[in-house]
This record gives C-alpha cells, sequence and structure tokens, in this order.
C-alpha cells in the first residue's frame, strides 16, 4: 500500500499538482474503485441467489438472457435504470431522495476497511473493527428515512419493524465482537487475522474457541440484513415491499444494490473474525507449495490469500440462501423476543467463556 | 387536539397475500389489529342473476368458474341439482368415476392451498414443490377433458366421455404419497412453522357453528361433521373424516395433509370399481328441450373449502326463476371479523391463509 502511495505522488509531481490535494484524493480512488467493483460482485451475487433458489425449488432460474442467463441481471439492472422515478404526491421530497443515496454509502465505506489480503486493505486504522460494527448497522437509517418519507403505512410498518429489529440484534453482535477483540488481542481486522494464523491450517481459527459465538453472529446478521427467516421489514405477504414499496427505478436499485453489498460485506466480515480471512486453510499456501520460494510465488500468494477470503465468504452466502429457500418468516414479537431472551445472555456467556479461555491458554498479558 | 393512537389500514384489494381481491380494513395499534372488517364484492360476477337468463345447458359450462380451483365440485353439484329434480338416477359407473375426479380435484386445491399457505408465511419452495404434484394432476385433467382448470365434463345424467388414461391416475396415487412425506419433513415439525401456527387463529366450536363454518375448518376444531358421509355418491367407498381438535392453524394444516391421503383411499376404491364395471352407460338427459318441474330443489356437497350447496326455483321453463349458491369461503371471510380481532398484522395473513379462502367462490 506504501508503495502504492509513493508511486502516486510520484504520478502526481510529475505534474506539478500540489502535494495535498495528492493526499486528499489518494484516499478517494480506492472508494471509485470498490464502488465500482461492487457493481460486478452484486450483478453476480444477484444472478447466484436466483440461480440458486431456482435450483432448490426445481426450477432452472433466469437461463434466456445470455448463455446459462448470465446477463439476465444486467438487462434487468439496465431496465431499473432506464425507468421512471416515481415519487409520491405527499411524500417529503427531501428525504425521501436522501434515503437512497445514503443507503449506499455506508457500504461502500464498508468495504474499504476489509482486508482482501495481507497487504491489500484501502483503508487501515487501528480499530477498524469498531468502524466497522458501527457503519454496518448504519444502512438502518436510510431504512428509516425511506420508510418515514414515503408517507405510506405499509412503509412505515416496514421501517418500523427494521428499526426495532437492528435495535435488538446490534446487541448479541457488540458482545460477540467483543469476544473476538480479546482472542486476538487487536481490534484492527488484519490484526484479528494474523492472529489466527497457526502452521496446521485452519485449527487457529477463532471459530473454534468460539463455536457459540460464530452461531450467535450468524444469526444476527441474517436479522441485521433483512435475510430470510429475518425478512420481516420486508416481508411481501404483509407489507408487499416493507419500507422501499413506493421506490421504484433507479432508487430502487440502489436500495437493492446496497442490500446485496451489505450481504457480501458481511459475509466478508464473518470469515474474517471467525475463518481466518485470507489465511489458507493448510497452513502453507499454494502458492507456495507449487512454485517454491520464488518471486512468482510471493506475487501469486496475494492474490491467493484474496481466493480463499472470497471462497468462505461465498460459502456463507451459500448457507444463506440455502436458508432463504427453506424457512418460513418468524413473527415480529417472536424475533425481538428471541434476540433479547436467547442470542443476548448467550452471548454475554460466550464472551465470559472466551475471557476464560484466553486466561487458561495463557494468553492473558 | 386528541392524540392519535390508532390507524387504519386497507389492506388490500390488491395485495400480494389476499388469494385474489379481498379487502380488510384494520384499525391497528402498532401493529395489534384492533378490529377487522372485509369488504367482499370486487370479483362480483353476477353468477346468480346469470343463471335465470340462461337455459339450463347454456349455463352449465359456467359454473366451474364459481371455484377456479375447484371446478370439478360446482358442475357436479349442478347436474345433481338437476338429475334429482328430474329423478333421474345416475348408473353406478358414471358414479364412480365422478368420484375419481372430484377426489383428484379436491388434491389439486388442497395442494395449490398448502403452497399459497407457506408462502403466506414466508416460506417459498414448498409453493413449487406443491405445484409440481398438482401439475401431474392437471396434465391428466388436461388430458381427459382438454382443460386444465374449467372441466366442463360433467353433464346432466352422466359424463362428457368415458374415462380414459387410467394408468396416468395410477402413477399419481403412486407418487404422491411419497412427496406428501416430503412435505411433512420440511414443514411439519418446522420450529419456526410451529411457532407461526400453534395456538394462532383458534376457532371454537361454538364460533364455528354460529358462523356456519364448515369443511376442514371446522373439522379441524374437532367438529365431526363430512357431507361425504351422507353422499349417495361415496356410497359403497369407505374413507374416515379427518377430525383434529386442535382447533389452530397447525390443525388445519394438518387436517388437510391427512385429507389428501384420505382421498389417495378414496381414488384407489373408485379406480378398482371404475375398472371391474364394463362400458359406460348413461341416462343422458336431452339438455335441449330440458325443462324443469315446477318447484324448489336442493342439493350440497362437500368441496374442498366446506359445503357447497346449490338451489333452484323452478316454474317450469327451461330456466331457473331463481337459482342460489352456498359457497363455503364466504362464511369464512366473515369469520376474520372474529379471529383476526387481538392478533397481530404479520399472524393475521397466516390467520386468513389458513381459512382457505378463494375470492371468486366468495364473490360469485
Amino acid at each position: 500500500m506504501n508503495y502504492l502511495y509513493f508511486l502516486y505522488m510520484d504520478f502526481l509531481a510529475k505534474y506539478n499538482v500540489p502535494k495535498i490535494l495528492g493526499n486528499i484524493t489518494f484516499y478517494i480512488i480506492p472508494f471509485c474503485i470498490i464502488a465500482a467493483v461492487l457493481l460486478v460482485v452484486v450483478l453476480i451475487l444477484v444472478l447466484a441467489e436466483r440461480k440458486l433458489l431456482g435450483y432448490f425449488t426445481q426450477r432452472k432460474g433466469p437461463n434466456r438472457v445470455g448463455y446459462w442467463g448470465v446477463l439476465q441481471t444486467l438487462a434487468d439492472a439496465f431496465k431499473l435504470l432506464i425507468k421512471e422515478n416515481i415519487t409520491p404526491g405527499k411524500a417529503d421530497r427531501f428525504l425521501y431522495n436522501l434515503a437512497p443515496i445514503l443507503v449506499f454509502v455506508p457500504v461502500v465505506t464498508v468495504l474499504g476497511i476489509i482486508p482482501y489480503s495481507g497487504e491489500f486493505t484501502f483503508v487501515n486504522t487501528s480499530t477498524n473493527i469498531i468502524l466497522y460494527v458501527v457503519l454496518a448497522a448504519f444502512p438502518v437509517l436510510s431504512i428509516f428515512l425511506a420508510g418515514w418519507s414515503s408517507n405510506n403505512k405499509y412503509s412505515l410498518l416496514g421501517a418500523a419493524r427494521s428499526i426495532s429489529q437492528v435495535l435488538s440484534y446490534e446487541l448479541p453482535i457488540t458482545f460477540v465482537v467483543l469476544s473476538i477483540v480479546v482472542l486476538a488481542s487487536s481490534m484492527n481486522l488484519s490484526g484479528i487475522t494474523l492472529a489466527q494464523y497457526s502452521s496446521k491450517g485452519l485449527a487457529g481459527w477463532f471459530i473454534f474457541p468460539c463455536i457459540a459465538g460464530f452461531c450467535i453472529m450468524f444469526i444476527s446478521i441474517l436479522a441485521e440484513l433483512n435475510r430470510c427467516p429475518f425478512d420481516l421489514p420486508e416481508a411481501e405477504s404483509e407489507l408487499i415491499c416493507g419500507y422501499n414499496t413506493e421506490y421504484s427505478g433507479m432508487r430502487f436499485a440502489l436500495f437493492y444494490l446496497s442490500e446485496y453489498s451489505m450481504l457480501f460485506a458481511n459475509s466478508l466480515f464473518l470469515s474474517i473474525i471467525f475463518l481466518g480471512g485470507y489465511l489458507s486453510p493448510f497452513g502453507g499456501y499454494l502458492s507456495h507449495i507449487i512454485f517454491g520460494d520464488s518471486q512468482l510465488a510471493s506475487f501469486l500468494v496475494y492474490f491467493e490469500q484474496t481466493f480463499w477470503l472470497f471462497l468462505k465468504s461465498g460459502i456463507i452466502i451459500f448457507v444463506i440462501i440455502w436458508i432463504r429457500a427453506t424457512l418460513p418468516r418468524l413473527a415480529s414479537y417472536d424475533l425481538i423476543k428471541f434476540s433479547w431472551v436467547v442470542l443476548l445472555p448467550a452471548s454475554i456467556i460466550n464472551l465470559l467463556w472466551v475471557i476464560v479461555y484466553k486466561y487458561l491458554t495463557g494468553g492473558a498479558a | 387536539m386528541t392524540a392519535v393512537k390508532t390507524f387504519k389500514l386497507n389492506l388490500g384489494p390488491q395485495h400480494p397475500s389476499t388469494h385474489g381481491v379481498l379487502r380488510l380494513i384494520l384499525e391497528l395499534d402498532g401493529e395489534k389489529i384492533l378490529s377487522c372488517e372485509p369488504d367482499v364484492g370486487y370479483l362480483h360476477r353476477g353468477m346468480e342473476k346469470m343463471a335465470e337468463q340462461m337455459k339450463y345447458v347454456q349455463y352449465l359450462p359456467t359454473v366451474d368458474r364459481i371455484d377456479y380451483l375447484a371446478g370439478c365440485f360446482y358442475s357436479e353439484l349442478f347436474c345433481r341439482t338437476i338429475e334429482k329434480a328430474m329423478g333421474v338416477e345416475i348408473p353406478d359407473k358414471v358414479k364412480y368415476i365422478r368420484v375419481l375426479l372430484l377426489e383428484l380435484n379436491r388434491i389439486a386445491s388442497h395442494l395449490l392451498w398448502i403452497g399459497a399457505f407457506l408462502m403466506d408465511l414466508g416460506a417459498t419452495s414448498p409453493f413449487f414443490y406443491a405445484f409440481r404434484e398438482r401439475e401431474m394432476i392437471l396434465r391428466y385433467f388436461e388430458k381427459l377433458t382438454g382443460q386444465r382448470m374449467m372441466y366442463n365434463y360433467f353433464v346432466f345424467g352422466g359424463v362428457r366421455t368415458d374415462i380414459n388414461y387410467l394408468e396416468d391416475i395410477e402413477n399419481i396415487i403412486d407418487i404422491l404419497p411419497q412427496k406428501i412425506k416430503d412435505y411433512e419433513k420440511i414443514i411439519t415439525d418446522n420450529p419456526i412453522f410451529l411457532t407461526r401456527t400453534e395456538g394462532k387463529g383458534i376457532i371454537e366450536q361454538t364460533l364455528a357453528k354460529n358462523y356456519s363454518i364448515t369443511g376442514v375448518n371446522l373439522r379441524a376444531s374437532g367438529v365431526s361433521y363430512d357431507q361425504r358421509l351422507y353422499d349417495r355418491l361415496y356410497n359403497n367407498i369407505e374413507f374416515v373424516p379427518i377430525v383434529l381438535d386442535g382447533k389452530d392453524s397447525w390443525s388445519r394444516y394438518k387436517a388437510r395433509i391427512l385429507e389428501i391421503n384420505e382421498s389417495i383411499k378414496i381414488i384407489q376404491q373408485a379406480l378398482e370399481k371404475v375398472k371391474q364395471l364394463g362400458d359406460l352407460r348413461q341416462v343422458l338427459i336431452n339438455p335441449i328441450r330440458l325443462k324443469l318441474p315446477e318447484g324448489e330443489y336442493y342439493s350440497e356437497i362437500e368441496a374442498p373449502r366446506g359445503l357447497a350447496s346449490c338451489y333452484i326455483l323452478s316454474d317450469g321453463s327451461d330456466k331457473p326463476y331463481r337459482l342460489k349458491w352456498r359457497t363455503p369461503s364466504y362464511y369464512s371471510v366473515n369469520l376474520l371479523r372474529e379471529i383476526l380481532r387481538g392478533a397481530y398484522l404479520n399472524d393475521a395473513i397466516a390467520i386468513a391463509g389458513s381459512l382457505d379462502i378463494i375470492l371468486p367462490e366468495v364473490d360469485k
């Protein structure tokens, strides 16, 4: 990363651009790259979800546009792009237009702090796990804005559900994240990844001392993403589409985009804090095994690390889609009760256990 | 100025889960329902008034459309009323053919209900699985009658053509029990499904009787009343009416699953009988010259959604003076007024779904 920084500053110095401008723009560029890459990732995710749901229910899924339906999501995105943006007559116009833009900002920011490989983090701060937890809960604010400003009763109900849901599931998440911080003795996502390194590969992953924490986190993430069986804010059979009932065209697409981006970001986060992030599950990297200690191997390792991270998050996304194909939706009061009665006590017990574990294994300072 | 504490929500008439066009005017306190006022009639097609302008035979093809998921039952009901009025006793083979098709139709209707109910609860897969099995039955109907849903197969005094493709039915009743077991695996003991249905939408026996609820909804409340027991069509066929006493949505679900299994048994018996009896001999009534003698005629049948009946008042001409249908869903819709009070919004959809309401049948 530092190398890239100097390369960039040298490049600007050649054209006599002030240094201060270079310092500012250097941190904006990665987010533009993320936004562009994100579009591709979401296109793939949407196609994957539709294909998988198709196979789960013995259909073929999209299979007309392009070979094997690969262009289907592209066509859908294009359709949303050229559709009319309808604003309800009595909506609060400013907030109504603001909400879809606001929902997208934290998503892009969150992806900037993920360590994709050993040397590749866009923005690396020392306590970025806290930043992640805060930013991941942020979209609910725009969901509420959307529901409130639409001036639609279904949207309002969806927004209210969303708020209560995120409020109750944010606490277990925080406690599990705390237990990870205790285990890793670090609040930095790269640090947490490295703390899981062991020569035996996956033996060092935090999922083993903290399996309960993983389950709690997985369930809470489903709730925070409004995924089945916690998809109450957009429960189709009751609230039609929940908070985004009134949105159409590109504004709707932004909500859709952020939903899938958050799915992607959360699965990355889950694989970083529990499944060893970009570490290989075999201890050594395949590139080193195949190419020895050559220059090529140390270059390929970075790509291999990203591959492992994406593979792990891919498996998590697959399970999430699988759950969607299987389970019915919870009732709203059961959902809140489940969080406060089961998940919160369980996460506190998990934290205590992790502290004891850390003490016993001699990690306590 | 007083503080606003409740608000009114118009659920429908255009809503993804009202199974047609039903409008429920709900008064909500948060998500809790204080009162519910069903508003029906958006699908009214004037089925009863229309009959007064048409000859009996002209009216016959339209009666399937009263309930598009169980068309056989209404055409059987209409034919039966005419046959009763003319004093015609249909031969055995026709009887068993009718039983066969009615029960196949009942299975198709229940299968669709299972899919739609689970869709209301937010599970998408069972919908497709149920439709896959329903498709086999519809394919058979299409082969036999040329139509997938509006069969127009029963005529006054018989059936339109002799039954055929019996091996298809055998195939269906071979496959179905295994598939029903699969549904039970994915649905019946699912903890989320249990929390959504157990103890929800309780219909007490007195309430059910006061609101004239019939069919599965009544039997799931512990009242043993199945019109098929008194039906001459089912005379030589052995079956047990499914009676559960859970009174809740779960019992209504389970009762329908068990009823499918019971229907399969009925089909097996009817199939044997149809095979034993030789050629089709019918006592067809000439539909062109058909004039009902002056008087009142009434008959009833156990449709998938409950007791359906047909009443004809004839003045001796070739058209009915007055024709009246009793459609069971209409009574279930009224029940929503009572059982939705105090429920939460997301339970409301599940409870309404569990009653198996079909709107064309409500509005006629």
